[in-house]
């Protein structure tokens, strides 16, 4: 299955629960307490999900690694690199 | 012999057991000065280590005398160790690995940027991290552990990492960095990755990751440090952004 089909399973899965309790639609006389709970959950999960998108690429970009000491010892070695390979006789 | 001292019978034998041998493909346009150096830290790095290696130049006719410059290192290094298998234009990445591997006597393949941004210290590490889970494939990772990129500004790391977050919602792949291009595949996987693939660009390297991760192949992860020095003259534009995003939901679509 592709992850599309997945999703849209998932999707189906998750809409088609929320319509049978919010509507009521199988007359399982669910308490009316659930269903006002029940009901923005969609709205509610989807602002969750943003919320956590958000703060999860925030963090990660404020964490993601700089790497001076990388780009240093590239330098060095360049330099270092060049007079070795001038030496054995490669002409730039 | 009982003049040997016990440390070099030790790495000897090492040497004798180890019959693996890893081909570095160096697709390159236009890297007249950078090929020089790239092969000369392979030799450094590969020579400390006391693996087998060869490296295969695949220069895509570079107009700037790349090709010139390889037959130079040919002759410094030996041809045994410097292969040229040139191509007459630019052609795809995909197909220089196909071409690569066809003249590959490695039984591992190591793929890398020859533009320096990523760095032959990694590659012992690589082979370690290969032999000791038996990974099909190991990947450098600049999103986990100790990796990470120097030259990149603050909008550059939003895209990367928002464009990460994102391929990893809807891919769920398995691998912390998806678009990156330094690998280690065992030979016989990358000729199965490479013939099932149909993408492009950055969408190439994920999919070889996601279809890696359909066939059953196990991944491992190194982290590396990535050193742009090429961001500030190409700055990934909305073209970029846009054949991304395309490439991202045709493989959510398709796999």
């Amino acid at each position: 299955m592709t992850k599309l089909l997945e999703w849209l399973l998932g999707v189906s899965v998750v809409v088609t629960a929320w319509g049978l309790l919010t509507f009521d639609l199988l007359d399982l006389k669910v308490p009316q307490v659930y269903r006002e709970v029940v009901w923005p959950m969609p709205v509610y999960l989807l602002v969750v999900f943003g919320c956590y998108s958000i703060a999860t690429v925030g963090y990660r970009v404020a964490t993601f690694n700089d790497c001076e000491e990388a780009a240093q010892e590239l330098q060095a070695q360049i330099k270092e690199a060049k007079l070795d390979l001038k030496k054995k006789g490669l002409k730039f | 012999t009982g003049r040997q001292s016990a440390a070099s019978r030790k790495s000897s034998s090492k040497r004798q057991a180890n019959k693996d041998k890893y081909s570095v493909l160096l697709p390159t346009y236009n890297e007249r000065e950078n090929l020089p150096l790239i092969v000369w830290l392979l030799v450094k790095y590969f020579g400390e280590s006391g693996y087998d290696y060869e490296i295969i130049v695949i220069d895509d006719g570079s107009p700037d005398g790349t090709l010139q410059v390889a037959q130079q290192l040919q002759g410094i290094y030996g041809a045994h160790r410097v292969l040229l298998r040139p191509r007459e234009k630019k052609l795809g990445l995909g197909t220089a690995y196909i071409h690569g591997i066809k003249h590959a006597t490695g039984n591992f393949i190591i793929i890398m940027d020859a533009d320096l941004s990523h760095h032959p210290k990694f590659i012992p590490e690589f082979i370690q991290k290969q032999k000791e889970g038996g990974f099909d494939v190991v990947s450098g990772t600049r999103y986990s552990g100790n990796g990470g990129v120097y030259g990149w500004d603050l909008r550059r790391k939003l895209i990367s990492r928002g464009a990460n977050f994102l391929t990893q919602v809807l891919l769920r792949p398995g691998a912390s960095d998806l678009t990156g291009s330094f690998r280690l595949y065992k030979k016989e996987v990358l000729e199965q990755l490479v013939d099932r693939c149909v993408s492009k660009g950055y969408v190439f390297q994920m999919e070889m990751i996601v279809r890696a991760r359909q066939l059953g192949y196990s991944i491992g992860e190194v982290p590396i440090s990535f050193v742009d020095r090429v961001y500030g003259e190409s700055k990934l534009g909305g073209n970029e952004i846009v054949s991304f995003l395309k490439g991202l939901l045709t493989l959510f679509a398709t796999t």
